[in-house]
């Protein structure tokens, strides 16, 4: 099925993500991915993730596509233009690619390169859906066929204050997004909370999952990732574990075990350690 | 204002390596509120240049470099040390430079880097305030401009990196969505948060920009 079809089922939506190589070597990852195979409905590609270059996060979908899975090509605001954005999006359409992650960008600190958010999210995504539904680009101008793809949003649930993220997710929805990506969630009660104040039974919410391979990864994480939260019982679990590695995975599992009754799905974040994608969903029966 | 900062001293010799005599242009207006490009910071550059072995022929704090008409009046009143200097130091925003460049007809070298329009909170701490991206929504964001004190410059709320207020790229800095929303909420205007914004008019920065209100 594809994610589409998954969606509109209302199955329990499972998807991973996939870093493009730095550089042109595709094949081990791509060999790797095959791992992926019948476990995930649907892989995310990493555009330029935290603002460092890697092969084109366009041109790895297709490459999925290829392999035969249903890619999710995340689509930043940051490195292109909206000449350059939509181009691509007609592009990704006529490469057999059909859904799009249409998110901000993490900014580019240092360096010669400068960020571009000539258009931000939410007018990324009403600009896809404007295309996919009325075939009209932003400009106006009519264009041969429509681009019928599915468009995800980010949302981030640990947000402080979450009203400005609530109100700014509203107007993702009322811009057509069919899903929602969480940033990695840890601490289920402010998870729950999210969903109370969201309120939309009906909102396709998929939650992030990282699982901790270390305890200093998760400090990091707790102290540098904007909204990122992990609560002190899961600290001490990873620094406590003579198995971090197995006890990140075990924590993950029972964050999945919980969201499985509270949203639409997971995404399974693992910066390709795609075996650890494997392990997570044995271990808690997704698949 | 616009905020200047002096450019590396190191620099500035490099920039002069060829030139022998310099006169010295300060600026009357933003670089004196800087301290930047005043009598006082002028004065130092002459002390700076002949101690660095430079025959400096005259300097002038002129009332404003980025006015042609004070540059034409100023640049008469000293065109015997202009004329036989080898090159022009001056220590104004990038405009100035251009100003008195075109009307001197000299090799004009800048001291200054501009950095943005913005306000001074107190004496050499200055913040960036507006990008001229003439657009102007100020009237939707309780006067506080996303375009500049939002670090990607969004127009439809904070990105996922904005943090109990903070933002993402500095955790010294603001969040300017953070501040809107506050904002907006004092004046219970929060409807005008929830707006959708379109992109802005790009076609409004077509540079180089000419405004003719005559």
């Amino acid at each position: 099925m594809t994610l589409k079809e998954v969606i509109n089922s209302n199955n329990f939506i499972v998807t991973t993500e996939i870093c493009p190589p730095k550089g042109v070597e595709v094949k081990p990852l791509l060999e790797k991915a095959k791992i992926l195979k019948g476990l995930v409905d649907a892989v995310n590609v990493t555009d330029n993730q935290r603002a460092k270059m890697n092969l084109s996060s366009l041109a790895f979908s297709r490459l999925l596509v290829e392999e035969g899975f249903d890619p999710i090509f995340q689509m930043t605001c940051r490195d292109k233009n909206a000449l350059a954005l939509q181009s691509d999006i007609l592009g990704a359409y006529a490469l057999g690619i059909r859904n799009i992650l249409a998110i901000t960008g993490d900014y580019p600190i240092g360096g010669t390169v400068r960020p571009v958010y000539d258009l931000d999210s939410v007018q990324l995504i009403s600009t896809i859906k404007k295309m996919a539904n009325e075939g009209i680009d932003s400009f106006g101008d009519k264009l041969l066929g429509k681009p019928d793809f599915l468009v995800g949003g980010a949302v981030n649930p640990g947000s402080e204050p979450l009203e400005p993220q609530l109100i700014k997710m509203k107007k993702k929805i009322a811009a057509g997004t069919d899903f929602f990506q969480t940033q990695v969630i840890y601490d289920i009660e402010l998870f729950k909370k999210f969903l109370e104040e969201v309120n939309d039974p009906n909102l396709k919410i998929i939650a992030g999952i990282f699982p901790l391979k270390t305890y200093k990864l998760a400090v990091f994480l707790n102290e540098k990732v904007p909204g990122v939260k992990i609560p002190p019982e899961i600290l001490s679990r990873m620094e406590k574990s003579a198995n971090p590695e197995n006890e990140g995975l075990e924590i993950a599992a029972d964050l999945i075990n919980q969201v499985k009754t509270l949203c639409s799905g997971v995404h399974i974040m693992t910066l390709n350690s795609l075996e650890m994608v494997e392990a997570l969903i044995s271990r808690t029966n997704l698949k | 204002m616009i905020i200047t900062e002096p450019k590396n001293k190191d620099q500035i010799l490099k920039s002069l390596a060829d030139v022998k005599s310099v006169f010295v242009v300060g600026c009357g207006r933003c670089a004196t509120s800087c301290s930047t490009g005043g009598e006082k910071e002028v004065g130092a550059m002459v002390d700076f240049l002949k101690a660095s072995g430079k025959e400096v022929l005259g300097s002038k704090v002129m009332e404003a470099p980025c006015d042609e008409r004070i540059v034409i009046k100023d640049h008469a009143a000293n065109t015997s040390q202009i004329d036989k200097a080898d090159a022009i130091l001056a220590m104004s925003c990038g405009a100035g430079v251009q100003v008195i460049a075109e009307v001197s007809g000299k090799h004009t070298l800048p001291a200054l880097d501009s950095m943005f329009l913005g306000k001074t909170k107190r004496h050499g701490k200055f913040s960036e305030l507006c990008i001229m991206c003439g657009d102007c929504l100020l009237e939707d964001t309780g006067g506080i401009c996303p375009v500049s004190r939002c670090s990607k410059g969004l127009l439809n709320g904070p990105c996922g990196g904005s943090h109990n207020g903070k933002c993402e790229v500095n955790e010294n800095y603001d969040c300017g969505w953070y501040l809107i929303f506050e904002k907006l909420k004092k004046l219970n205007k929060m409807d005008k948060l929830k707006e959708f914004r379109k992109p802005k008019d790009y076609s409004r920065i077509i540079r180089p920009r000419k405004v003719e209100t005559k």
